[in-house]
């Protein structure tokens, strides 16, 4: 289990081999990576901005991280989410979940995502060539990441 | 609440709206919880106000934990107040 919050870029295919390097028993990788995409809501979108909450950030991962872990047999996972100003293209978050098989793998990858988007303190403002905005949260996050709650 | 002060910290548009990234405050001490903090908050000026105005919207974390408008603040708490995430 691992959590890096940072301005950095990361290198896919390196965080990978570390999450299964010396894990003979994973069987499955299931990986997710999220981009700055070049337009939003009709407009272009020039650049990005992602703040967040330092501690609380590494914090609220590391929980998520630990639930998926609790639902899943797996053998290990990885959360690398970058902060700061970002450009069309550029990777914003990874996330990997290991598991014996693909199941496990590929469902907690799945909540990995839905519950960070909802419960990681991190701020989208897009740049657009007239204006800068806050993104606004979207309903429909609310909802992917509701699917996973127990009753 | 004594006279220790609890710290703000503010995130986003919400920091934008009141123009301030953190702040010390010492409420009164009738101010318990916080729901009843945010409505101390919105008292002190237009700012405030803006930033604060709709409850379902403004999001709270005690000590770096969601709080809702129930929960206790104690004196010496880190409180942040901020939108809605949108990160991923």
């Amino acid at each position: 289990m691992a959590v890096r919050v940072q301005a950095e870029d990361f290198d896919v295919g390196a965080e990978i081999d570390g999450v299964t390097r010396d894990r003979p028993s994973v069987g499955g990788v299931a990986s997710f990576i999220g981009l700055v995409r070049d337009i939003a809501g009709g407009e272009t979108i020039r650049s990005m901005t992602l703040e967040h909450y330092p501690g609380m950030t590494e914090r609220m991962l590391a929980d998520i991280e630990a639930e998926a872990h609790r639902r899943w047999p797996l053998d290990a996972s990885l959360i690398v989410h970058r902060y700061g100003h970002l450009h069309p293209g550029d990777r914003i978050v990874l996330v990997v979940a290991a598991s014996a098989h693909r199941q496990a793998a590929f469902d907690a990858c799945q909540f990995l995502m839905d519950w960070l988007k909802t419960q990681a303190p991190f701020w989208k403002k897009e740049e657009t060539p007239t204006d800068t905005r806050w993104v606004e949260a979207r309903a429909s996050d609310d909802a992917a990441a509701g699917r996973w709650r127990k009753n | 609440m004594t006279d220790q002060p609890i710290k703000l910290l503010y995130f986003a548009w919400v920091r934008d709206r009141i123009g301030l990234a953190e702040e010390s405050v010492a409420p009164p001490a009738n101010v318990s919880d916080v729901a009843g903090l945010l409505t101390w908050l919105r008292g002190r000026g237009p700012r405030y106000e803006a930033a604060l105005k709709n409850e379902r919207v403004v999001r709270v974390a005690i000590n770096q934990r969601f709080a809702g408008p129930g929960d206790a603040i104690t004196p010496g708490d880190e409180i942040a107040v901020f939108p809605p995430v949108t990160g991923g």
